[in-house]
Protein backbone atom coordinates (compact mmCIF):
# COMPACT_ATOMS: atom_id res chain seq x y z
CA UNK A 1 0.00 0.00 0.00
CA UNK A 2 1.23 3.47 -0.70
CA UNK A 3 1.27 6.16 1.89
CA UNK A 4 1.17 9.86 1.27
CA UNK A 5 1.69 12.57 3.85
CA UNK A 6 0.69 16.00 2.57
CA UNK A 7 1.48 19.24 4.40
CA UNK A 8 1.04 17.80 7.85
CA UNK A 9 1.48 20.20 10.75
CA UNK A 10 0.70 19.65 14.39
CA UNK A 11 0.75 21.96 17.38
CA UNK A 12 0.26 21.18 21.04
CA UNK A 13 -1.26 23.97 23.14
CA UNK A 14 -0.28 26.60 20.60
CA UNK A 15 3.29 25.40 20.32
CA UNK A 16 4.08 23.92 16.96
CA UNK A 17 5.76 20.50 17.00
CA UNK A 18 6.03 19.79 13.28
CA UNK A 19 5.51 22.08 10.35
CA UNK A 20 4.41 21.23 6.86
CA UNK A 21 5.75 17.72 6.42
CA UNK A 22 5.14 15.99 3.10
CA UNK A 23 6.48 12.72 1.75
CA UNK A 24 5.38 9.75 -0.25
CA UNK A 25 6.08 6.08 0.39
CA UNK A 26 5.84 3.57 -2.45
CA UNK A 27 4.23 0.22 -1.64
CA UNK A 28 6.82 -2.02 0.00
CA UNK A 29 9.25 0.76 0.72
CA UNK A 30 11.01 1.24 4.05
CA UNK A 31 11.10 4.90 5.00
CA UNK A 32 13.17 6.11 7.91
CA UNK A 33 12.36 9.29 9.77
CA UNK A 34 15.48 10.52 11.44
CA UNK A 35 15.98 13.53 13.64
CA UNK A 36 17.22 14.75 16.96
CA UNK A 37 14.87 14.61 19.91
CA UNK A 38 12.11 17.18 19.81
CA UNK A 39 12.05 17.33 16.01
CA UNK A 40 8.59 15.77 15.94
CA UNK A 41 9.41 12.32 14.54
CA UNK A 42 6.96 10.49 16.75
CA UNK A 43 4.34 13.17 16.19
CA UNK A 44 4.36 12.43 12.48
CA UNK A 45 4.10 8.70 13.12
CA UNK A 46 1.20 9.07 15.53
CA UNK A 47 -0.60 11.19 12.97
CA UNK A 48 -0.13 8.50 10.33
CA UNK A 49 -1.38 5.81 12.70
CA UNK A 50 -4.59 7.66 13.52
CA UNK A 51 -3.88 7.63 17.26
CA UNK A 52 -3.57 11.39 17.01
CA UNK A 53 -6.17 13.16 14.91
CA UNK A 54 -5.44 16.74 15.84
CA UNK A 55 -3.14 17.49 12.93
CA UNK A 56 -3.61 19.72 9.93
CA UNK A 57 -3.01 18.45 6.42
CA UNK A 58 -3.84 15.13 4.80
CA UNK A 59 -2.62 11.61 5.15
CA UNK A 60 -3.66 9.28 2.34
CA UNK A 61 -3.33 5.53 2.45
CA UNK A 62 -3.62 4.08 -1.04
CA UNK A 63 -5.06 7.40 -2.13
CA UNK A 64 -7.84 7.48 0.51
CA UNK A 65 -7.64 10.36 2.94
CA UNK A 66 -8.72 9.09 6.38
CA UNK A 67 -8.07 10.23 9.91
CA UNK A 68 -9.40 7.09 11.59
CA UNK A 69 -7.28 4.17 12.71
CA UNK A 70 -7.05 1.66 9.87
CA UNK A 71 -7.20 -2.12 10.22
CA UNK A 72 -4.39 -2.38 7.75
CA UNK A 73 -1.97 -0.40 9.89
CA UNK A 74 0.24 -1.98 12.52
CA UNK A 75 2.20 -0.10 15.17
CA UNK A 76 5.24 -1.23 17.11
CA UNK A 77 5.96 1.03 20.06
CA UNK A 78 9.18 1.90 21.76
CA UNK A 79 8.21 -0.32 24.68
CA UNK A 80 6.71 -3.78 24.15
CA UNK A 81 3.38 -2.71 25.70
CA UNK A 82 2.28 -6.29 26.23
CA UNK A 83 -0.84 -6.93 28.26
CA UNK A 84 0.56 -8.33 31.50
CA UNK A 85 -2.52 -10.42 32.23
CA UNK A 86 -2.32 -12.34 28.94
CA UNK A 87 0.16 -15.05 28.05
CA UNK A 88 2.54 -14.49 25.16
CA UNK A 89 0.25 -16.45 22.86
CA UNK A 90 -2.85 -14.52 23.94
CA UNK A 91 -0.99 -11.27 23.49
CA UNK A 92 -0.23 -12.20 19.91
CA UNK A 93 -3.81 -13.26 19.15
CA UNK A 94 -5.15 -10.09 20.78
CA UNK A 95 -5.80 -8.20 17.55
CA UNK A 96 -7.04 -11.17 15.54
CA UNK A 97 -10.68 -11.82 14.83
CA UNK A 98 -12.49 -15.01 13.99
CA UNK A 99 -12.20 -18.64 14.95
CA UNK A 100 -10.11 -19.37 18.02
CA UNK A 101 -8.26 -22.30 16.50
CA UNK A 102 -7.25 -20.31 13.43
CA UNK A 103 -6.10 -17.45 15.60
CA UNK A 104 -3.88 -19.70 17.69
CA UNK A 105 -2.46 -21.46 14.66
CA UNK A 106 -1.65 -18.13 13.07
CA UNK A 107 -0.12 -16.72 16.23
CA UNK A 108 2.09 -19.78 16.55
CA UNK A 109 3.47 -19.25 13.06
CA UNK A 110 4.47 -15.71 13.92
CA UNK A 111 5.89 -16.66 17.29
CA UNK A 112 8.04 -19.15 15.45
CA UNK A 113 9.12 -16.40 13.08
CA UNK A 114 10.43 -14.34 15.96
CA UNK A 115 12.00 -17.41 17.57
CA UNK A 116 9.64 -17.74 20.50
CA UNK A 117 7.59 -20.80 19.60
CA UNK A 118 8.48 -22.38 22.96
CA UNK A 119 7.40 -19.42 25.04
CA UNK A 120 3.71 -19.10 24.16
CA UNK A 121 2.57 -20.03 27.65
CA UNK A 122 4.72 -17.55 29.53
CA UNK A 123 3.50 -14.29 31.00
CA UNK A 124 5.17 -11.01 29.99
CA UNK A 125 6.82 -10.64 33.39
CA UNK A 126 8.80 -13.79 32.67
CA UNK A 127 10.35 -12.36 29.50
CA UNK A 128 13.56 -10.44 29.01
CA UNK A 129 13.41 -7.06 27.28
CA UNK A 130 14.44 -8.50 23.92
CA UNK A 131 11.96 -11.36 24.12
CA UNK A 132 9.15 -8.99 25.07
CA UNK A 133 9.91 -6.76 22.10
CA UNK A 134 9.94 -9.80 19.83
CA UNK A 135 6.47 -10.69 21.09
CA UNK A 136 5.39 -7.13 20.33
CA UNK A 137 6.74 -7.54 16.81
CA UNK A 138 4.86 -10.80 16.38
CA UNK A 139 1.71 -9.16 17.70
CA UNK A 140 1.98 -6.32 15.19
CA UNK A 141 2.77 -8.63 12.25
CA UNK A 142 0.16 -11.28 12.92
CA UNK A 143 -2.61 -9.10 11.50
CA UNK A 144 -0.57 -8.76 8.28
CA UNK A 145 -0.53 -4.98 8.32
CA UNK A 146 0.08 -3.46 4.94
CA UNK A 147 1.53 -0.40 6.58
CA UNK A 148 3.79 -0.97 9.54
CA UNK A 149 4.74 1.95 11.77
CA UNK A 150 7.67 1.63 14.13
CA UNK A 151 8.46 4.17 16.83
CA UNK A 152 12.07 3.65 17.91
CA UNK A 153 11.27 -0.03 18.34
CA UNK A 154 14.75 -1.20 19.24
CA UNK A 155 16.07 1.78 21.16
CA UNK A 156 15.71 0.19 24.59
CA UNK A 157 17.60 -2.97 23.62
CA UNK A 158 21.26 -3.85 23.84
CA UNK A 159 23.37 -3.63 20.68
CA UNK A 160 23.34 -7.34 19.86
CA UNK A 161 19.65 -7.91 20.39
CA UNK A 162 19.06 -4.81 18.35
CA UNK A 163 20.98 -6.10 15.33
CA UNK A 164 19.27 -9.45 15.61
CA UNK A 165 15.82 -7.86 15.61
CA UNK A 166 16.72 -5.54 12.73
CA UNK A 167 17.55 -8.59 10.66
CA UNK A 168 14.35 -10.21 11.82
CA UNK A 169 12.41 -7.17 10.66
CA UNK A 170 14.08 -7.35 7.23
CA UNK A 171 13.23 -11.05 6.94
CA UNK A 172 9.63 -10.38 7.72
CA UNK A 173 9.56 -7.43 5.34
CA UNK A 174 11.00 -9.56 2.52
CA UNK A 175 8.24 -12.06 3.02
CA UNK A 176 5.26 -9.73 3.40
CA UNK A 177 6.43 -6.58 1.57
CA UNK A 178 4.68 -4.21 3.96
CA UNK A 179 5.26 -0.51 3.61
CA UNK A 180 7.27 0.46 6.67
CA UNK A 181 7.77 3.82 8.32
CA UNK A 182 10.48 3.69 10.96
CA UNK A 183 11.14 6.50 13.39
CA UNK A 184 14.58 6.35 14.88
CA UNK A 185 17.43 8.41 16.23
CA UNK A 186 19.93 5.72 15.39
CA UNK A 187 21.70 6.62 12.14
CA UNK A 188 23.19 3.15 11.67
CA UNK A 189 19.81 1.55 12.09
CA UNK A 190 18.24 3.87 9.54
CA UNK A 191 21.01 3.23 7.01
CA UNK A 192 20.89 -0.51 7.49
CA UNK A 193 17.13 -0.83 7.08
CA UNK A 194 15.75 1.97 4.94
CA UNK A 195 15.29 2.68 1.25
CA UNK A 196 14.95 6.34 1.97
CA UNK A 197 15.72 8.46 4.99
CA UNK A 198 13.79 11.61 5.75
CA UNK A 199 15.60 14.02 7.98
CA UNK A 200 13.60 16.29 10.25
CA UNK A 201 15.30 19.28 11.73
CA UNK A 202 14.56 22.26 13.89
CA UNK A 203 11.87 23.15 16.36
CA UNK A 204 9.19 22.90 15.09
CA UNK A 205 10.47 20.03 13.00
CA UNK A 206 10.60 20.57 9.26
CA UNK A 207 11.56 18.24 6.48
CA UNK A 208 15.17 19.06 5.82
CA UNK A 209 16.35 16.46 3.37
CA UNK A 210 15.55 13.14 1.80
CA UNK A 211 18.41 10.72 1.33
CA UNK A 212 18.07 7.67 -0.85
CA UNK A 213 20.19 4.71 0.25
CA UNK A 214 21.04 2.90 -2.96
CA UNK A 215 23.06 0.08 -1.38
CA UNK A 216 21.57 -3.32 -2.22
CA UNK A 217 20.52 -5.59 0.63
CA UNK A 218 21.88 -7.40 2.54
CA UNK A 219 23.93 -4.42 3.57
CA UNK A 220 27.18 -4.57 5.40
CA UNK A 221 26.92 -2.56 8.57
CA UNK A 222 30.58 -1.57 8.34
CA UNK A 223 30.85 -0.83 4.62
CA UNK A 224 32.54 2.26 3.23
CA UNK A 225 29.46 3.21 1.26
CA UNK A 226 27.34 3.33 4.39
CA UNK A 227 30.06 5.35 6.08
CA UNK A 228 29.80 7.91 3.29
CA UNK A 229 26.03 8.09 3.81
CA UNK A 230 26.60 8.50 7.50
CA UNK A 231 28.83 11.50 6.92
CA UNK A 232 26.16 13.05 4.72
CA UNK A 233 23.46 12.42 7.32
CA UNK A 234 25.53 13.77 10.17
CA UNK A 235 26.23 16.88 8.20
CA UNK A 236 22.58 17.48 7.40
CA UNK A 237 21.56 16.88 11.02
CA UNK A 238 23.81 19.81 11.78
CA UNK A 239 24.49 18.72 15.34
CA UNK A 240 27.19 21.31 16.00
CA UNK A 241 24.93 24.25 15.48
CA UNK A 242 22.27 22.74 17.66
CA UNK A 243 24.41 22.17 20.71
CA UNK A 244 26.09 25.57 20.63
CA UNK B 1 10.85 -16.44 38.68
CA UNK B 2 12.44 -15.57 35.40
CA UNK B 3 12.44 -17.91 32.50
CA UNK B 4 16.10 -18.66 31.99
CA UNK B 5 17.37 -19.37 28.49
CA UNK B 6 15.85 -21.60 25.87
CA UNK B 7 15.13 -25.27 26.19
CA UNK B 8 17.46 -27.17 23.95
CA UNK B 9 16.97 -30.85 24.70
CA UNK B 10 14.79 -33.19 26.66
CA UNK B 11 17.61 -33.77 29.10
CA UNK B 12 17.59 -30.15 30.02
CA UNK B 13 13.81 -30.24 30.34
CA UNK B 14 13.79 -33.15 32.78
CA UNK B 15 16.63 -31.56 34.68
CA UNK B 16 14.65 -28.42 34.95
CA UNK B 17 11.58 -30.27 36.11
CA UNK B 18 13.56 -32.05 38.79
CA UNK B 19 15.08 -28.79 39.78
CA UNK B 20 11.63 -27.29 40.06
CA UNK B 21 10.41 -30.15 42.22
CA UNK B 22 13.39 -29.72 44.48
CA UNK B 23 12.69 -26.04 44.69
CA UNK B 24 9.09 -26.66 45.58
CA UNK B 25 9.76 -29.10 48.42
CA UNK B 26 12.38 -26.74 49.71
CA UNK B 27 9.90 -23.91 49.66
CA UNK B 28 7.27 -26.02 51.40
CA UNK B 29 9.77 -26.90 54.03
CA UNK B 30 10.63 -23.27 54.44
CA UNK B 31 6.90 -22.52 54.75
CA UNK B 32 6.68 -25.11 57.51
CA UNK B 33 9.66 -23.58 59.21
CA UNK B 34 8.06 -20.17 59.07
CA UNK B 35 4.86 -21.64 60.53
CA UNK B 36 6.76 -23.17 63.44
CA UNK B 37 8.72 -19.97 64.07
CA UNK B 38 5.57 -17.90 63.94
CA UNK B 39 3.73 -20.12 66.43
CA UNK B 40 6.41 -20.23 69.12
CA UNK B 41 5.45 -16.98 70.84
CA UNK B 42 1.64 -17.43 70.71
CA UNK B 43 1.89 -20.97 72.08
CA UNK B 44 4.26 -19.89 74.82
CA UNK B 45 1.94 -17.03 75.75
CA UNK B 46 -1.06 -19.35 75.93
CA UNK B 47 0.85 -21.76 78.16
CA UNK B 48 1.97 -18.96 80.48
CA UNK B 49 -1.60 -17.63 80.55
CA UNK B 50 -2.95 -21.07 81.44
CA UNK B 51 -0.44 -21.49 84.27
CA UNK B 52 -1.00 -18.00 85.65
CA UNK B 53 -4.78 -18.53 85.58
CA UNK B 54 -4.47 -21.90 87.32
CA UNK B 55 -2.37 -20.54 90.17
CA UNK B 56 -4.77 -17.65 90.54
CA UNK B 57 -2.70 -14.67 89.35
CA UNK B 58 -5.50 -13.77 86.94
CA UNK B 59 -8.86 -13.89 88.72
CA UNK B 60 -11.26 -16.18 86.85
CA UNK B 61 -14.01 -13.54 86.75
CA UNK B 62 -11.71 -11.29 84.71
CA UNK B 63 -9.48 -13.53 82.63
CA UNK B 64 -10.43 -17.20 82.60
CA UNK B 65 -7.93 -19.86 81.57
CA UNK B 66 -7.64 -20.87 77.91
CA UNK B 67 -9.00 -24.30 78.75
CA UNK B 68 -12.11 -22.71 80.24
CA UNK B 69 -12.64 -20.74 77.07
CA UNK B 70 -12.20 -23.84 74.93
CA UNK B 71 -14.65 -25.61 77.18
CA UNK B 72 -17.17 -22.81 76.62
CA UNK B 73 -16.79 -23.09 72.85
CA UNK B 74 -17.10 -26.87 73.04
CA UNK B 75 -20.23 -26.55 75.15
CA UNK B 76 -21.82 -24.21 72.65
CA UNK B 77 -20.83 -26.48 69.80
CA UNK B 78 -22.47 -29.41 71.59
CA UNK B 79 -25.81 -27.75 72.19
CA UNK B 80 -25.73 -26.39 68.65
CA UNK B 81 -26.00 -22.72 69.55
CA UNK B 82 -22.45 -22.10 68.29
CA UNK B 83 -23.33 -22.92 64.69
CA UNK B 84 -26.41 -20.78 64.99
CA UNK B 85 -24.39 -17.76 66.11
CA UNK B 86 -21.63 -18.25 63.57
CA UNK B 87 -24.15 -18.90 60.81
CA UNK B 88 -26.20 -15.77 61.37
CA UNK B 89 -23.14 -13.52 61.72
CA UNK B 90 -21.50 -14.91 58.59
CA UNK B 91 -24.79 -14.59 56.74
CA UNK B 92 -25.09 -10.92 57.69
CA UNK B 93 -21.54 -10.18 56.61
CA UNK B 94 -22.07 -12.08 53.39
CA UNK B 95 -25.27 -10.21 52.50
CA UNK B 96 -23.78 -6.85 53.40
CA UNK B 97 -20.64 -7.66 51.46
CA UNK B 98 -22.62 -8.62 48.37
CA UNK B 99 -24.86 -5.54 48.47
CA UNK B 100 -22.00 -3.17 49.25
CA UNK B 101 -19.90 -4.65 46.47
CA UNK B 102 -22.71 -4.48 43.91
CA UNK B 103 -23.36 -0.84 44.74
CA UNK B 104 -19.63 -0.10 44.59
CA UNK B 105 -19.27 -1.80 41.21
CA UNK B 106 -22.19 0.12 39.70
CA UNK B 107 -21.19 3.52 41.02
CA UNK B 108 -17.46 2.88 40.69
CA UNK B 109 -17.72 1.88 37.04
CA UNK B 110 -19.88 4.89 36.24
CA UNK B 111 -17.50 7.27 37.97
CA UNK B 112 -14.43 5.55 36.54
CA UNK B 113 -15.62 5.52 32.94
CA UNK B 114 -17.58 8.72 32.58
CA UNK B 115 -16.08 12.08 33.38
CA UNK B 116 -19.58 13.52 33.78
CA UNK B 117 -20.54 10.87 36.33
CA UNK B 118 -17.35 11.57 38.23
CA UNK B 119 -18.20 15.24 38.43
CA UNK B 120 -21.74 14.39 39.50
CA UNK B 121 -21.15 11.69 42.10
CA UNK B 122 -17.60 11.74 43.30
CA UNK B 123 -17.65 14.91 45.43
CA UNK B 124 -20.77 13.66 47.21
CA UNK B 125 -19.34 10.20 47.80
CA UNK B 126 -16.10 11.69 49.08
CA UNK B 127 -18.09 13.84 51.48
CA UNK B 128 -20.02 10.82 52.74
CA UNK B 129 -16.77 8.97 53.15
CA UNK B 130 -15.57 11.46 55.72
CA UNK B 131 -18.50 10.59 57.98
CA UNK B 132 -17.35 7.84 60.35
CA UNK B 133 -19.59 5.03 59.16
CA UNK B 134 -20.62 4.02 62.67
CA UNK B 135 -22.32 7.40 62.99
CA UNK B 136 -25.02 6.05 60.69
CA UNK B 137 -26.05 3.44 63.24
CA UNK B 138 -28.74 5.43 65.09
CA UNK B 139 -30.24 6.67 61.86
CA UNK B 140 -30.45 3.21 60.33
CA UNK B 141 -32.07 1.85 63.47
CA UNK B 142 -34.56 4.68 63.40
CA UNK B 143 -35.37 3.97 59.75
CA UNK B 144 -35.28 0.22 59.66
CA UNK B 145 -35.61 -0.95 63.24
CA UNK B 146 -33.17 -3.30 64.88
CA UNK B 147 -33.95 -6.19 62.56
CA UNK B 148 -31.82 -7.56 59.76
CA UNK B 149 -32.22 -4.72 57.23
CA UNK B 150 -30.48 -2.13 59.38
CA UNK B 151 -27.60 -4.52 60.17
CA UNK B 152 -27.06 -5.56 56.59
CA UNK B 153 -27.23 -1.93 55.45
CA UNK B 154 -24.61 -0.97 58.03
CA UNK B 155 -22.26 -3.66 56.79
CA UNK B 156 -22.92 -2.77 53.17
CA UNK B 157 -22.01 0.86 53.89
CA UNK B 158 -18.76 -0.30 55.45
CA UNK B 159 -17.92 -2.56 52.53
CA UNK B 160 -18.92 -0.01 49.91
CA UNK B 161 -16.21 2.59 50.42
CA UNK B 162 -12.99 0.59 50.11
CA UNK B 163 -14.38 -1.35 47.13
CA UNK B 164 -15.60 1.81 45.43
CA UNK B 165 -12.40 3.80 45.98
CA UNK B 166 -10.12 1.02 44.80
CA UNK B 167 -12.25 0.27 41.77
CA UNK B 168 -12.29 3.92 40.70
CA UNK B 169 -8.56 4.34 41.18
CA UNK B 170 -8.00 1.06 39.33
CA UNK B 171 -10.05 2.18 36.35
CA UNK B 172 -8.69 5.70 36.15
CA UNK B 173 -5.14 4.46 36.66
CA UNK B 174 -5.05 2.12 33.65
CA UNK B 175 -1.93 2.70 31.59
CA UNK B 176 -2.82 4.93 28.64
CA UNK B 177 -0.20 3.11 26.61
CA UNK B 178 -2.10 -0.16 26.84
CA UNK B 179 -5.29 1.60 25.82
CA UNK B 180 -3.46 2.88 22.73
CA UNK B 181 -2.52 -0.67 21.80
CA UNK B 182 -6.19 -1.63 22.04
CA UNK B 183 -7.12 1.33 19.85
CA UNK B 184 -4.54 0.36 17.25
CA UNK B 185 -6.43 -2.93 16.91
CA UNK B 186 -9.64 -1.06 16.26
CA UNK B 187 -11.40 -1.90 19.53
CA UNK B 188 -14.51 0.16 20.27
CA UNK B 189 -15.20 1.64 23.68
CA UNK B 190 -17.05 -1.40 24.97
CA UNK B 191 -14.35 -3.79 23.81
CA UNK B 192 -11.68 -1.53 25.30
CA UNK B 193 -13.44 -1.67 28.66
CA UNK B 194 -13.86 -5.42 28.54
CA UNK B 195 -10.50 -6.41 27.15
CA UNK B 196 -8.13 -3.76 28.48
CA UNK B 197 -9.54 -1.58 31.24
CA UNK B 198 -11.26 -4.21 33.39
CA UNK B 199 -8.38 -6.69 33.45
CA UNK B 200 -5.98 -3.85 34.19
CA UNK B 201 -8.18 -2.61 37.05
CA UNK B 202 -8.65 -6.08 38.52
CA UNK B 203 -5.72 -6.06 40.98
CA UNK B 204 -6.87 -2.82 42.54
CA UNK B 205 -10.47 -4.07 42.67
CA UNK B 206 -9.41 -7.23 44.50
CA UNK B 207 -7.45 -5.21 47.04
CA UNK B 208 -10.66 -3.24 47.59
CA UNK B 209 -12.66 -6.43 48.06
CA UNK B 210 -10.28 -7.68 50.72
CA UNK B 211 -10.23 -4.51 52.72
CA UNK B 212 -14.01 -4.24 52.24
CA UNK B 213 -14.45 -7.68 53.74
CA UNK B 214 -12.28 -6.70 56.70
CA UNK B 215 -14.48 -3.68 57.32
CA UNK B 216 -17.54 -5.89 56.92
CA UNK B 217 -16.42 -7.96 59.91
CA UNK B 218 -15.81 -4.81 61.89
CA UNK B 219 -19.26 -3.51 61.15
CA UNK B 220 -21.05 -6.72 61.94
CA UNK B 221 -19.71 -6.42 65.48
CA UNK B 222 -21.03 -2.89 65.75
CA UNK B 223 -24.37 -3.91 64.25
CA UNK B 224 -24.77 -6.87 66.58
CA UNK B 225 -23.63 -4.93 69.63
CA UNK B 226 -26.45 -2.46 69.25
CA UNK B 227 -29.17 -5.06 69.39
CA UNK B 228 -29.38 -8.65 68.33
CA UNK B 229 -30.69 -11.89 69.72
CA UNK B 230 -28.26 -14.06 67.80
CA UNK B 231 -24.77 -13.84 66.43
CA UNK B 232 -21.22 -13.56 67.70
CA UNK B 233 -21.69 -9.90 68.51
CA UNK B 234 -24.67 -10.85 70.65
CA UNK B 235 -22.39 -13.27 72.53
CA UNK B 236 -20.16 -10.32 73.37
CA UNK B 237 -23.08 -8.46 74.92
CA UNK B 238 -24.32 -11.59 76.61
CA UNK B 239 -20.90 -12.22 78.13
CA UNK B 240 -20.77 -8.67 79.43
CA UNK B 241 -24.26 -8.84 80.95
CA UNK B 242 -23.79 -12.25 82.54
CA UNK B 243 -20.29 -11.43 83.80
CA UNK B 244 -18.74 -14.31 81.90
CA UNK B 245 -15.49 -13.19 80.26
CA UNK B 246 -15.03 -16.68 78.78
CA UNK B 247 -18.02 -16.08 76.48
CA UNK B 248 -16.58 -12.74 75.37
CA UNK B 249 -13.15 -14.16 74.67
CA UNK B 250 -14.64 -17.20 72.95
CA UNK B 251 -16.57 -14.86 70.68
CA UNK B 252 -13.45 -12.79 69.96
CA UNK B 253 -11.52 -15.91 69.05
CA UNK B 254 -14.31 -17.09 66.77
CA UNK B 255 -14.35 -13.71 65.04
CA UNK B 256 -10.63 -14.00 64.48
CA UNK B 257 -10.93 -17.48 63.01
CA UNK B 258 -13.85 -16.78 60.65
CA UNK B 259 -12.44 -13.43 59.63
CA UNK B 260 -9.12 -14.99 58.75
CA UNK B 261 -10.84 -17.84 56.95
CA UNK B 262 -12.94 -15.55 54.77
CA UNK B 263 -9.90 -13.41 53.96
CA UNK B 264 -8.00 -16.54 53.05
CA UNK B 265 -10.74 -17.50 50.57
CA UNK B 266 -10.51 -14.08 48.92
CA UNK B 267 -6.75 -14.38 48.88
CA UNK B 268 -7.04 -17.66 47.01
CA UNK B 269 -9.33 -16.01 44.47
CA UNK B 270 -6.85 -13.17 44.15
CA UNK B 271 -3.96 -15.54 43.65
CA UNK B 272 -5.81 -17.38 40.92
CA UNK B 273 -6.95 -14.22 39.17
CA UNK B 274 -3.59 -12.50 39.36
CA UNK B 275 -1.24 -15.33 38.42
CA UNK B 276 0.22 -12.98 35.84
CA UNK B 277 1.35 -10.41 38.37
CA UNK B 278 4.94 -9.73 39.16
CA UNK B 279 4.72 -9.65 42.90
CA UNK B 280 3.08 -12.48 44.76
CA UNK B 281 -0.06 -11.63 46.66
CA UNK B 282 0.68 -10.01 49.99
CA UNK B 283 -0.88 -11.71 52.95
Amino acid sequence: MSLEVRNVSRSFDGKQAVNNISFFAEPGEIIGILGTSGSGKSTVLRAISGLDRGYDGDIAINGNVEKEIQDTTGFIFQEPRLFPWLTVLDNVTFGLKGDKKDKIARAKVYLKNVGLDESGGLYPRQLSGGMAQRVAIARALVTSPEILLLDEPFSALDAFTKMQLQDLLLDVWKEYQSTIVLVTHDIDEAMYLCNRIIILRGQPGELHKEIKIKEPRPRNRASKQLAAYKAEILESLDLNVKTS
Amino acid sequence: MKHKGELTSTVVVTNRINEKKGERTKRDFRGGEALILGSIIPIALVIVWEILSRIGVFPAYQLPAPTTILETIRGMAQDGSLWNHIGITTFRVFLGFVFGTIAAIILGSLVGFYKRAEQLFDPMIQAFRSIPSLAWVPLFILWMGIGEPSKVTMIAVGVFFPVYLNLVSGITGVDRKLIEVGKMYGLNTFQLIKRVILPAALPSFLVGLRSGLGLGWMFVVAAELMGASKGLGYLLVLGQNTLSPETIIASIILFAIIGKLSDWILKLVEKRALRWQDSLVQS
